[in-house]
């Protein structure tokens, strides 16, 4: 749903304050008030609603549970905000663990002066981000520090889902000849991001990849069930990072192909000028899927019949050579390692 | 985008290597000057398709690499001492001073700011009328026009609060330099193709004369680089030193005057301090006496001691191109990218990180 829709149909309550002050976070009539007209409002439920100091649930069989802050700037992006990707994070990590999401917990940390308006639309995305997820946010919380203090918002989630009864995804299971996937175009989010940072803002019509993950893994799981040796969404270091981590944990080599990486041509465009690698540029929206190697063909087929994931590409595969290392054919035909990250990709000078 | 297709074509690149294998008779040192060419050879493997007896060193081309310890301590202590906006460029920002880099400055509360663009710095300065802004203007001929540019804007539009710290290094000076040490083994150069976008190809002239030896002005795609590598072995094995124009969809011969005219504006040339390398005469710019005001040099008390470097790093010579990153007996073990010891192993054009992320230290430190 676009953003202008999702407004008309959650219009923000008429309030006698513009913008959020300490006030709102010392758990008096100020913070009941911005809780009752706009969390536990937008976001009700069953579990919610009983405002207790947890919630309280059944849950069967074997459980995930995941957590993760978001901490970004700019909070307002091409293509989402730190709402949706705060919901979209957390199922993430758990449709990661091969897990069914459920319950999501959702804490906000704001610092003064963000002003209704954000809050508001910030609240309206975690609302349709939950429901497209299929997933109840079902405790919380809200501070708020002086200005100074913080960045606008950052907001923490944790989730607990129900791991899929198909579904054995560990690391263990990763052998040579496993093929490696990549469920959509890569680097994405990122330079969406990038291209709206102060200093930096260049004109792309680029928006982030930032979507939930879990109703995918779930048809592959459904049907592959344990020929998905791991899931992992290369989310801050990129493609490179999660390779080189299964790769020191596995004890086996990474072999990738530069010329099926999928890449959207702007994208490789914009990297280049900004003197980034994408294979390092963060997605939210992607997940990588270490499968077994007679039916990788069938589970790629599967989830390019999904739609949003009609890009994904089997990338490379796991080798015995190279042990703990991630080596990429490059599109000449020169060979070179991947490395893991170090601090954060700076542009270059020329 | 089509230049990056076109000039990464892996047939094309197939069939400058198999005219190189077949051309070359004998072992030949070539030095590529700029730090962005040898990370480029080194993250297509570009070296590990050329014949083996065509050797490539990598040349002093860095800027972050040459800038000496003591204009980043300089920078650090305005910073941190003067409260100014310190903007810099992004990979500048990580090199280690004497003391700290700018990276540990920021995080202990100093205002840095990584900019794409030095007018975006003017600006800041504009926004912020009570504070004082420098730009860390570093770099090559490629970076000058702009920088000489923010100075130019900041004057006209009468902005007094801002300033650059420059540390503007030359490429022919610095060829020079390397064929003038008695070590070296450089037999013909690619010349840096974006540095000769701004300042045309004829300084080179005098290099190719007097040490007779190809000087072919190259560019940074794979097919660039190949093509460059494929015209200076072709001068070696006929016996020829001339020069040659590799980039010409780029570079003109008479460079980019409205950028030279812009430069000789603001900056006179000087002699230079280079890190790991020393001074060489006359192969700097540094801003004109008359625009003092702008000079954060002269603007600011900034009288730092000067610490020595590190004496376990042997920068110079890889910067010389006397030895290779991995002949280094502290590469990948005391140095690397998250402790380096010296410059060239922070910037990604420096050519111990292109070696240390590219390629396996481990292959490297036996072959």
């Amino acid at each position: 749903m676009d953003k202008i829709k999702m407004q008309l149909n959650c219009p923000m309550p008429q309030l006698d304050f513009e913008v959020i002050t300490l006030g709102h976070g010392s758990g008096g009539i100020l913070t009941n008030k911005l809780l009752e007209t706009g969390v536990f409002k937008l976001l009700e439920n069953p579990l919610l609603n009983q405002k207790h100091d947890g919630a309280v649930f059944e849950l069967k069989g074997q459980l995930a549970f995941s957590t993760d802050s978001y901490v970004i700037s700019p909070i307002f992006f091409p293509g989402g905000n730190i709402g949706e990707l705060a919901i979209n994070g957390t199922v993430n990590d758990l449709a990661m663990c091969g897990a069914i999401p459920k319950y999501l917990s959702l804490s906000f940390i704001i610092e003064e002066g963000l002003t209704m308006t954000e809050f508001w639309d910030i609240l309206v995305s975690i609302k349709y981000a939950a429901e497209k997820a299929d997933v109840q946010i079902v405790t919380g919380d809200t501070k708020v520090v002086e200005k100074g203090k913080g960045d606008k918002i950052f907001i923490n989630t944790s989730g607990i889902g129900q791991v899929h009864s198909k579904a054995n995804i560990n690391i263990s299971n990763v052998k040579v000849g496993d093929k490696i996937i990549v469920s959509g175009n890569i680097a994405t989010h990122g330079v969406a991001i990038m291209s709206v940072r102060e200093g930096l803002e260049f004109e792309t019509s680029l928006e982030s990849d930032s979507q939930n993950l879990n109703h995918a893994v779930k048809v592959l799981l459904d049907e592959f069930g344990d020929a998905i040796h791991l899931l992992k969404d290369p989310t801050r270091g990129g493609v490179a990072t999660v390779l080189n981590e299964v790769a020191r944990d596995t004890y086996l080599g990474m072999e990738l192909t530069q010329n099926y990486l999928p890449i959207l041509e702007q994208v490789e465009g914009a990297c280049e000028l900004l003197g980034l690698d994408p294979l390092y540029v963060a997605n939210e929206g992607v997940f990588m899927a270490i499968v077994a190697e007679n039916q990788a063909t069938d589970i790629l087929n599967k989830l390019k019949s999904i739609p949003n994931f009609e890009d994904a590409c089997i990338i490379g595969n796991v080798v015995a050579e190279h042990p703990k290392q991630v080596i990429l054919n490059s599109k000449i035909g020169g060979k070179r390692v991947v490395n893991m990250l170090v601090g954060e990709q700076l542009p270059r000078i020329c | 985008m089509k230049y990056m297709s076109e000039y990464r074509s892996s047939e094309v690149v197939k069939q400058y290597v198999d005219e190189l294998h077949k051309i070359t008779t004998q072992p030949w040192t070539i030095m590529e000057v700029c730090g962005g060419q040898t990370h480029s050879l080194v993250k297509n493997g570009i070296l590990d398709i050329i014949p083996k007896n065509v050797r490539m060193v990598h040349g002093p081309g860095c800027p972050v690499c040459v800038t000496p310890l003591n204009l980043i301590d300089k920078a650090v202590y305005l910073a941190e001492e003067k409260g100014v906006i310190l903007c810099s460029y992004g990979d500048m920002i990580r090199v280690p001073g004497s003391k700290r880099s700018l990276l540990e400055s920021k995080a202990r509360g100093a205002d840095v700011r990584i900019l794409y663009s030095p007018l975006e710095a003017v600006k800041i300065a504009q926004e912020n009328p009570n504070r004082e802004v420098v730009f860390f203007a570093v770099g090559f001929e490629t970076t000058a026009p702009a920088n000489a540019l923010s100075v130019v804007h900041a004057r006209r539009a009468g902005v007094k609060n801002y300033s650059i710290l420059a540390s503007h290094v030359l490429v022919p000076p610095a060829m020079e330099a390397v064929m003038n040490d008695e070590d070296t083994l450089i037999q013909g150069f690619l010349a840096a193709g974006h540095v000769c976008t701004i300042m045309g190809i004829s300084e080179y002239e005098p290099l190719v004369r007097k040490y007779n030896l190809p000087i072919v002005v190259t560019g940074f795609e794979p097919v660039d680089l190949l093509q460059g590598i494929l015209m200076t072995v072709r001068q070696l094995e006929k016996g020829e030193a001339k020069l040659e124009n590799q980039y010409s969809r780029v570079v003109r011969p008479e460079g980019n005057p409205d950028a030279i005219k812009v430069i000789n504006e603001v900056f006179e040339v000087e002699d230079r301090e280079w890190r790991g390398i020393g001074n060489i005469p006359l192969s700097g710019w540094e801003v004109r006496d008359e625009l003092a005001m702008y000079d954060a040099n002269k603007k600011f008390d900034v009288n730092i001691v000067k610490v020595p470097e590190c004496a376990d790093c042997i920068a110079g010579l890889v910067l010389k191109g006397i030895k290779k990153p991995f002949e280094c007996s502290q590469f990948g073990t005391k140095c690397s990218p998250e402790k380096p010891l010296g410059a060239p192993m922070v910037s990604s054009e420096g050519a111990c990180a292109a070696y240390y992320h590219y390629s396996n230290a481990g292959d490297l430190a036996e072959a």
